[in-house]
């Protein structure tokens, strides 16, 4: 099947999700629904460590299966997708990235925070190296203005990034601030733009259709919603809405429902909602992956997660700071004793 | 007393942190400073404080002062240092290595000081591998630690162009030196910049999973608090955050490094802890050589 598209969907759930069931992916998991995505002509699949490349750790989460067996089980039933991997500096190397690229993954997203692009130059470069197209992935978006943005959107096109994303990690930006950002990187990369939103507001799909309208073609969703905190902008539906508005994402709309009903549905304990503790994830601008840790924490030392998540917040944490957690949780309930 | 002759190779953040460390040292007499740009802010300072200030790299100050230094601390990167250690092992001198390239012996001065008194070429690992790898060693030298990983969150500020263009050398380097130092079976490490102002102070977290039925949590505790003192003996400001966190065979350690504030602000704990490390191996070393001209 051959595609026109106007916009390219890069389906996360394998990536993202693992945070909303603690990277407990399967190999046979893996198999059925990249099989499924690839049937259902998802152009780009993400499979790593809800962290990234060797994100399995204490800090995060000890995956159940390593990453590596996980890459390779979609890269054996994609024909027409193409497997991604995402890495963040700082956590996963150039060595990983390698091995990756050996299985097949042939798209890199390097991540850094907002304000950090320039340690993505090396992972960037080496990515080009091999071969893979590369993705810049700005996370955190909201902890700075557009024109901080813009230069270190600038910085990883310059290291040779073939798009660069606006991040949404707490799912903080409001639709006027993902307009403003992705103009103002319009107007001045002349690379790919693209979006990641999380749902804690219930705003990842009119943030995903803002950034649409303001030029972005590349746009991640999470079928069933199965992303960290309240999940992603879900696929299925995003699909049927860009259908309807004529916008082409190469997707066949019901085969994507029906691997979000049939396959996917049955990975989650429970079903994704936006619940109290992502909701605050998203009101206090806190890193989406924190929900779980922040309500194992808040049951270990007795007190209520939402506080963890606002101090957390309040303290200008950024992604991967999950430590942080257990730290402020004991101070919290330190100074309620 | 008389003193041991040292040079700093490198004019930024870290060389000159070390030339104000070196200042006050009663056992280290600082001669030069070695750059290859006479404008930067590390050899203005050096000229204004009268030490030799040399432009033209290693290879000018060996051509001309070779004699004026038993001991050069590299301050430059990995790359150079390659080099570097090759044409300072050539002139007899003994290098103190700052930066990740790992040419000599790993050492953290509050663990494995001794054993490597007399290796021509010391490498200090890196600034989380000198904040943590001690407590890695506290508890393993308790109950054996089958896994270790750090996480070292340092301000985006603190964090300068070399650690920013090679941040994978930190990872790996790191996990190396949890293993070969630390002693643990296995070690991960992880570091995080966060760009908030003003700016977090250094702050590591260590955890570590003992062998199973080897936990002691009295006796490691008491390891743990014995290590903060050792450490604090020459990093004044390192400290445990909180209490440690005992959950079955898990020990998780929440560090805190405020720097001394001697060129960067007191947040940049990451390079004071480095700095420090150093000035403490080569005074180890200069005692040991002292000692030995008066037998």
């Amino acid at each position: 099947m051959t595609n026109v598209r106007d916009i390219f969907i890069t389906e996360v759930a394998l990536r993202d999700e693992s945070h909303a069931i603690s990277h407990q992916y399967t190999v046979e998991q893996v198999l059925n629904v990249a099989k499924a995505l690839n049937d259902a002509g998802v152009p780009y699949i993400e499979v790593s460590h809800g962290d990234g490349l060797s994100g399995s750790s204490l800090q995060y989460g000890l995956s159940r299966t390593n990453e590596m067996e996980l890459i390779e089980a979609a890269v054996s039933v994609a024909n027409q997708s193409k497997i991604a991997v995402l890495l963040l500096p700082g956590i996963g190397t150039v060595k990983e990235l390698k091995e990756a690229a050996k299985l097949g993954a042939k798209m890199a997203r390097i991540a850094t925070h907002v304000t950090e692009a320039d340690v993505s130059a090396q992972h960037i470069q080496v990515a080009k190296e091999l071969g893979m197209e590369t993705v810049g992935f700005l996370m955190m978006s909201h902890m700075a203005p557009a024109e901080k943005l813009v230069e270190q959107a600038k910085l990883m096109e310059s290291y040779g990034a073939d798009t660069v994303y606006v991040v949404d990690s707490a799912d903080a930006l409001l639709p006027n601030d993902v307009r403003e950002r992705i103009r103002a990187l319009k107007q001045s990369v002349s690379i790919n733009i693209g979006f990641h939103a999380h749902n804690n507001l219930s705003l990842a799909m009119a943030n995903s259709l803002a950034a649409i309208e303001e030029g972005a073609t590349r746009i991640d969703g999470s079928v069933r919603c199965l992303g960290a905190g309240a999940g992603n902008t879900q696929t299925e539906v995003l699909v049927a809405v860009l259908e309807r508005m004529g916008i082409k994402t190469g997707i066949d709309l019901y085969k994507m429902m029906d691997l979000a009903e049939e396959i996917v549905a049955s990975i989650l304990q429970t079903p994704q909602e936006i619940t109290r503790d992502s909701l605050v994830l998203g009101y206090a601008g806190v890193y989406s992956s924190f929900a779980l840790h922040a309500k194992r924490a808040a049951a270990k030392f007795g007190i209520d997660s939402r506080d963890i998540l606002v101090e957390l917040g309040k303290r200008k944490v950024v992604g991967g700071q999950e430590d942080m957690i257990v730290d402020v949780a004991a101070e919290i309930a330190r100074a309620k004793a | 007393m008389s003193k041991v002759k040292v040079a700093i190779l490198g004019s930024g953040n870290i060389g000159t942190d070390l030339m104000m460390k070196l200042e006050r040292s009663e056992t280290l007499e600082l001669t030069a400073v070695i750059g290859i740009d006479p404008e930067s802010d590390g050899l203005r300072r050096a000229r204004e404080l009268g030490y030799l200030a040399i432009d033209t790299g290693l290879q000018g100050f060996l051509e001309h002062h070779a004699d004026k230094a038993d001991i050069v601390f590299d301050a430059t990167s990995a790359k150079a240092h390659i080099r570097h250690a090759k044409m300072l092992k050539e002139a007899g001198i003994k290098a103190i290595d700052m930066t990740p390239a790992a040419r000599g012996p790993f050492v953290v001065p509050s663990v494995n000081m001794g054993a490597n008194i007399e290796a021509d070429n010391i490498n200090l690992i890196t600034c989380g591998g000198q904040a943590t790898i001690p407590m890695v060693h506290a508890v393993n030298r308790v109950s054996p630690v089958e896994y270790a990983e750090i996480v070292a969150t340092i301000s985006s500020r603190s964090a300068g162009p070399g650690t920013r263009a090679n941040i994978d050398e930190f990872t790996e380097t790191t996990s190396l030196g949890i293993v070969e130092v630390g002693g643990a079976k296995k070690g991960k490490a992880i570091i995080i910049l966060n760009p908030a102002e003003p700016p977090i102070l250094m702050r590591d977290t260590v955890y570590c999973l003992v062998e199973e039925g080897a936990m002691n949590e009295a006796k490691i505790l008491a390891s743990i608090r014995e290590m903060e003192k050792n450490v604090q003996s020459y990093v004044p400001g390192y400290r445990l955050r909180t209490e440690p966190i005992f959950d079955g065979n898990k020990v998780t350690i929440f560090l805190e490094v405020e720097g001394a504030g001697d060129y960067l602000p007191t947040y940049s704990g990451n390079l004071d802890i480095m700095t420090a490390a150093g000035v403490k191996v080569a005074e180890e070393f200069a005692k040991n050589q002292l000692a030995k001209q008066l037998v």
